[in-house]
């Protein structure tokens, strides 16, 4: 089952993992990768994401399927905020339910290197001092790591 | 002729490149010289002002057709909203 949410509000990370093997007894692993929004060495004061909504929640489901094609899994839950998210706080959870680890890690691994390369969302940074520090850019390792996949552009 | 057939099609605009166009969203008008994605990048440039300050390097700028990730290459016909913004930096 995959579960999408693009949300402003935070999550649970912890009660997201435990609802995916939740009431069964064919789980054998569960990996939860949580995304986290760092302070860059204390300039930070805040990310602003952008997003386009209604193609974020496609493009992330459609992520989500292709992961299910690829690995036998028993589960995804992929959740990503926007809006204002402060240092500390949750940016993005990818969480993959599977009979056994190697489906649950690589099914993981690949949701966060699709969701950085190809979900529509875009991240601002605001400087300490008040000043806007600006749009953060593409990183090409990111592509990277994306294209071990096969991720076509 | 071109008048006649001319497409409408919604523009969505995000990040910086919204910033440059300086609005969100648009209903545009497309003639029917207008055919592909990179077309339509060439036909906003045209206008000028923010349009070509945001498509100054179109290898810079992405799009979607109807919320689905599309080449340069890629026909607009059928399509009924593009949207064009910086490579993504989510996750």
């Amino acid at each position: 089952m995959i579960t999408v949410r693009v949300q402003k509000g935070d999550f649970d990370a912890g009660a997201e993992a435990e609802a995916l093997a939740h009431g069964r007894t064919d789980v054998g692993a569960v990996v939860s990768f949580v995304g986290l929004c760092r302070d860059e060495g204390g300039r930070l004061a805040v990310l602003e994401l952008e997003h386009y909504a209604g193609m974020a929640e496609e493009e992330i489901a459609r992520a989500a399927r292709e992961a299910e094609a690829r690995w036998p899994l028993l589960g995804v839950t992929v959740i990503h905020r926007y809006g204002r998210i402060a240092p500390g706080e949750r940016i993005v959870l990818a969480a993959v339910a599977a009979e056994h680890r190697g489906a649950a890690f690589a099914a993981a691994e690949m949701l966060m290197d699709y969701l950085k390369t190809r979900a529509p969302f875009w991240k601002r940074a605001i400087s300490r001092d008040g000043g806007v520090e600006g749009w953060i850019e593409a990183k090409g390792e990111d592509d990277r790591s994306a294209a071990r996949w096969g991720a076509a552009d | 002729m071109s008048a006649m057939t001319e497409t409408r099609m919604k523009a969505l605009y995000f990040a910086w490149v919204r910033e440059r166009v300086g609005k969100a969203e648009e209903e545009l008008n497309l003639p029917s010289t207008v055919t592909t994605v990179g077309d339509l990048i060439a036909w906003l440039s045209k206008r000028g002002g923010g349009y070509a300050y945001a498509f100054e390097k179109p290898s810079a700028v992405r799009a979607a057709l109807d919320r689905v990730h599309a080449r340069s290459d890629a026909r607009i016909a059928g399509a009924r909203e593009v949207a064009f913004f910086p490579p993504m930096t989510g996750g």
